[in-house]
């Protein structure tokens, strides 16, 4: 299962489906292969705005597999990001640049950021406007950067959002917390509408990202 | 033919030069006692070490686990190039004083034009024995010193604390090995071919040399033959190359000024760099708000016919200017006497450029290793970020680094953008009472008080033996409705700084799972509970 969604991630990507493909080996940004079935474009589309909700894990995740690229990515916005679970996930701290406290200038920040990065994740403050929201997009698609919002934005072309959580390893008193399986939800505009639904570990025992279930999704 | 015999000719016109050494500066920057075995770590590798050390089996290059096992009593310190640079300032000030025109090699090794300077104290040994008098006074610090035709020579010289009689710098080099030329992967090739001494190689016919090896080994062999150690193709810049920045407000603070630093080395590398050339000694001049004027040379490498990268240039501007920083404008008390309110970068001496000097990333220095993978645009990223820190200051941007250390935020170091980012000694070891991963993937900054209850809805505790007095049951976060705990495992004691009666700690960690499926980390710390980190 896991050889043919990798397979399958990387034939997309020589193919080079999504916008902005006049690079076409580069068009889309890998996602972990136990997600591909919630991106249609097979990874993550070069210009794309995608939103995770309440789950720096899963930001986490779909860092990493830009990351090991491997790429450079930034995040905007937020102290709370843990940094041994970025290096757990794969994420090379030297290329994973962060301002924490923008303040004001919080989308003039990650505008200059989408100018180079390949990813920005972003933490809007709750009095982000939409017309900020609405010209950031606009810079990642014209620089060929994804912008990463964590939280909500109706215009992002796929949310994310975790609709079931189960850890595993702790009983009363004793164990310790080892393997999460997660339900990640995915609900898009255009060839995305529909809502997909996919159960993954995140993470499994071995600390990866991987299907829980054979016929998932 | 002709010609480049006429170019020879010039070349060997060396001019008598003196160099001053601090023999192991990066150990005695760091405190160690030449005495007692004590090395400077960068990389996981021996950088430096005393000659204590080296006596022990101790090398250059070693990996920290095989010097140890050698000498198991060596003192290992980490490596900070700012520091072995800022330290090194008083000795230069103190050479300065008496032979001007210094160039700073490295920090550790200066080297000067000595002609003029010896006539003045009436002849060489007197030089040499007033220099070494007056930094023993002023500074404290022991030098080595080497006179020669040359600034190769001179160097090799002052590690053989040697006056070598004008004209003899060849006889002088040629027992020497061929790995004094400082380029390994030339000496290796060498040594394999048997041409093992300074003198077996520059016996080679210099056109073999150049068709076979290249130019830089061309001119490794001039070196060994003891011509002037200066690339062929050297010229004084023409003015306009320099770049300068007058700072308003005055710049006093280290932070800044590396920021400063960066910007400038930058704006210079990509000055030379349209013109095809990349430059080899650079000066750095500045003027402080009470109008001293400072100036100090840096010279690349002694030997080598490639530039300074960019990175190089930003280094020594960043470790000059932290040297007067916090010596030559502080009075007495440590406070600066007046900030700097101009700087000038100017390339005193340029080469064509060889192809080889590349942008910040790529250097062997510093950052160089870490970042030697090449995604996006690199120089994008750099701009980019350049701009963010002008925005909201250097220390703005960070990228973290994780060491050792049993509590999460002990765990990360953040480290402002253009920082090196090293490694301290305890990050590699293993920390006993570390959390098992998955780490969490949300880290409070400051811990948050919660409120833990038994399935009575009676408050639960934990004793100073780790006796918890009930179940844990209910987790209530403010004044929200409490959630049902269907797992939990505990208490893991995190005793810290045990030592210190005032600053001791002694706290209970637990893992909990509620029923919406979230997991925590809290801890119970002198009759509260806290909440660390969420496993979300």
């Amino acid at each position: 299962m896991l050889h043919s969604a990798a397979l399958s991630a990387d034939l997309l990507e020589r193919v080079g489906v999504g916008v902005g493909s006049f690079r076409s080996d580069d068009a889309v940004l890998p996602v972990p292969p136990a997600l591909l079935s919630l991106f249609p474009g097979g990874g993550l589309r070069r210009g794309s705005t995608i939103t995770v909700s309440r789950s720096p894990s899963l930001v986490l995740a779909l860092t990493a597999q830009v990351s090991k690229r491997p790429g450079w990515c930034a995040e905007v916005g937020s102290p709370l990001l843990g940094s041994a679970a970025a290096v757990e996930a794969g994420i090379a701290l030297e290329r994973f640049v962060r301002v924490a406290e923008p303040g004001e200038q919080w989308a003039t920040v990650t505008a200059s950021l989408l100018e180079a990065f390949d990813l920005v994740i972003v933490h809007p403050p709750a009095r982000a406007g939409q017309g900020d929201m609405r010209r950031l997009s606009a810079r990642a698609r014209e620089r060929s950067a994804v912008l990463l919002v964590a939280g909500a934005w109706e215009g992002a072309m796929v949310g994310l959002s975790i609709t079931g959580s189960k850890w595993q390893g702790l009983g009363a008193g004793h164990g310790y917390l080892r393997a999460r399986q997660v339900e990640v939800q995915a609900l898009g505009r255009g060839s995305a509408a529909r809502p997909q639904r996919v159960k993954v570990w995140l993470p499994g025992i071995d600390g990866a990202v991987s299907l829980a279930h054979e016929n998932a999704a | 033919m002709a010609s480049s015999r006429a170019v020879r000719r010039l070349n060997n016109r060396a001019v008598r030069t003196l160099a001053v050494w601090c023999p192991d500066w990066p150990v005695v920057a760091a405190g160690g006692n030449a005495d007692e075995p004590s090395a400077v770590l960068a990389g996981g590798h021996i950088f430096a070490c005393s000659a204590a050390a080296r006596l022990e089996g101790v090398r250059r290059g070693q990996r920290r686990r095989d010097a140890q096992s050698r000498c198991p009593e060596l003192a290992v310190y980490p490596h900070d190039p700012s520091r072995d640079a800022r330290l090194f300032e008083q000795v230069a000030e103190s050479v300065e004083a008496l032979v001007p025109g210094i160039e700073i090699v490295r920090p550790g090794l200066i080297v000067v034009a000595a002609r003029g300077a010896a006539r003045y104290y009436k002849g060489e040994l007197p030089l040499l024995a007033k220099i070494s008098t007056t930094v023993a006074d002023e500074t404290g610090r022991d030098v080595q010193l080497g006179l020669a035709d040359g600034s190769f020579a001179a160097t090799q010289a002052a590690y053989f604390a040697h006056i070598v009689p004008a004209g003899e710098s060849a006889k002088f080099l040629a027992p020497q090995p061929i790995r004094s030329l400082d380029r390994p992967e030339l000496a290796d090739l060498l040594v394999r071919l048997g041409i093992r001494t300074l003198g077996d190689f520059a016996a080679l016919p210099r056109a073999d040399v150049l068709a076979r090896f290249g130019p830089d080994a061309a001119y490794a062999h001039d070196l060994a033959h003891g011509f002037e150690a200066r690339p062929p193709s050297a010229r004084s810049a023409p003015p306009d190359l320099a770049v300068e920045l007058a700072l308003d407000p005055p710049v006093d603070r280290v932070d800044t000024a590396t920021f400063v630093a960066k910007a400038l080395a930058e704006q210079l590398h990509e000055r030379l760099e349209a013109r095809g050339l990349a430059c080899i000694r650079i000066s750095i001049e500045a003027r402080t708000s009470n109008g001293e004027q400072l100036a100090r040379s840096w010279r690349h490498g002694g030997v080598s016919t490639a530039g300074f990268s960019a990175l190089a240039i930003a280094d020594r501007t960043r470790w000059q200017l932290d040297g007067w920083l916090s010596g030559t404008i502080r009075s007495d008390d440590g406070q600066p006497t007046g900030g700097m309110v101009f700087l000038r970068l100017v390339p005193d001496e340029v080469v064509a450029d060889a192809g080889r000097q590349l942008s910040l990333w790529d250097s062997t220095t510093g950052l160089g290793s870490d970042f030697s993978a090449r995604g996006a645009d690199v120089e994008q990223i750099e701009r980019a970020l350049a701009r963010v820190q002008g925005l909201l200051g250097p220390e703005a941007v960070v990228t973290a680094v994780v060491g050792g250390g049993r509590e999460l935020a002990e765990q990360v170091r953040l480290v402002p953008w253009g920082e090196p980012r090293e490694m301290l000694p305890g990050d590699t070891c293993p920390w006993p009472g570390q959390l098992p991963s998955p780490s969490p993937a949300t880290v409070l900054p400051e811990a948050r008080s919660v409120t833990v209850t038994a399935v009575d809805g009676s408050p639960v505790e934990v004793s100073d033996r780790l006796a918890v007095s009930a179940p844990l049951h209910w987790l209530r976060i403010e004044q929200r409705a409490p959630i049902e705990i269907v797992g939990w495992a505990g208490p893991w004691p995190l005793d810290t700084h045990w030592w210190d009666r005032v600053a001791a700690r002694r706290r209970a960690r637990f893992q909990l799972t509620t029923v919406d499926g979230a997991g925590w980390l809290v801890t119970f710390d002198s009759g509260r509970w806290l909440i660390e980190a969420v496993y979300d």
